[in-house]
């Protein structure tokens, strides 16, 4: 068993590796806000309030072609989803805590701090007896503090860069090449292919939509797509 | 302030969804069909965002060599697929758009 201090400082050194490829992200987040028609005050604050990379790419990707409310909305919050899966798997390690831990560390639970956090809760000490408490929400709390202040500091950078930007860079084109980074090596196998090519195809045939729904539409034919060929299988 | 509404909008409904099982543990559990869709949410809106900004550069259905940003995503993906490296991919995919709008 480690102390608090211990898990906290071994939290935030596993962190570390992720955080190179945060930092480059949070800086293309603030020069796109920039270029979206965000205000500075904004998209730093969206990035405290939502807290959450890919989300804030899509909203401010929305935002930028004069999306309604609605729709920027529920994109943004479909993208967030699969936080539920996170939280789902954590929750048994938490479940012993004080309610503002458990606030705390869900505010702080992003792809990245998950991804360190789960994998040192299932190697050390299976299970979590609420009689004889264990410090292993430090770690979660280091991992997702380094992600934080990083998360703010980059954006803060690209802010700060992105005031200084020509538009006739087309630094808006790096955030479909920021979502093809992300989404090519998400393809492994044949229904993740069926759900974003179906998506895709949608996309283009309904983009005259009102109200950009053409989006919605899109994801919902790739999300069926997948689970109809992941049922065949 | 619709802006600033919606951003705060998403916040509190992206929190409640990292706080939901932490919550509601021992009460609730996802159900499985929900479980399985939620694997595709990532791959089919990404590609239904990336599709347009590449087919339709300006808001027109242009598959055609001329289109740098069809060519420069079709690239980067290639180094996506290859390196899974994003910095790289960016990199890449923004260097051929601007080979090929200097050569046009």
């Amino acid at each position: 068993m480690h102390s608090s201090r211990q898990e906290f400082a071994a939290g935030i050194k596993a962190e570390l590796p992720l955080l190179v490829g945060v930092i480059p992200f949070g800086m293309i987040y603030g020069v796109l806000a920039l270029a979206a028609g965000i205000p500075p005050g904004a998209a730093q604050a969206m990035s405290a309030v939502v807290f959450a990379g890919s989300s804030q790419f899509i909203a401010t990707q929305l935002f930028g072609v004069g999306a309604p409310a609605m729709v920027i909305f529920t994109t943004a919050v479909v993208v967030n989803l699969r936080h539920a899966l996170y939280s789902a798997s954590i929750a048994p390690y938490l479940r012993c805590l004080k309610p503002y831990w458990k606030v705390a560390l869900a505010y702080l639970l992003t792809d990245e701090a998950y991804a360190v956090s789960i994998s040192h809760f299932q190697q050390t000490e299976g299970e979590v007896d609420c009689l004889r408490p264990d410090q292993r929400h430090w770690y979660l709390l280091g991992a997702g503090l380094a992600l934080w202040s990083t998360w703010q500091v980059s954006t803060a950078v690209g802010i700060f860069l992105g005031a200084q930007v020509p538009s006739s860079w087309s630094l808006d084109f790096t955030l479909a090449l920021t979502f093809i980074a992300i989404l090519v090596p998400a393809l492994k196998d044949r229904p993740a292919w069926a759900a974003a090519l179906s998506a895709g195809v949608v996309a283009v045939l309904a983009y005259a939509l009102a109200y950009r729904l053409g989006l919605i539409v899109a994801s919902l034919v790739g999300i069926a797509a997948g689970l109809l060929l992941e049922s065949k299988s | 302030m619709t802006l600033w509404l919606t951003m705060v909008a998403i916040g509190i409904a992206t929190f409640a969804i990292r706080f939901s099982f932490i919550y509601l543990f021992g009460r609730f559990e996802i159900p499985d069909p929900l479980r399985m869709a939620l694997r595709f949410v990532p791959p089919a809106v990404l590609s239904a965002i990336v599709f347009p900004e590449l087919l339709m550069p300006g808001g027109d259905f242009d598959f055609s060599l001329g289109n740098g940003r069809l060519l420069a995503g079709v690239l980067a993906a290639m180094v996506a697929w290859r390196t899974k490296n994003v910095v790289l991919t960016i990199l890449v995919g923004m260097a051929v758009l601007y080979i090929l709008q200097a050569l046009g």
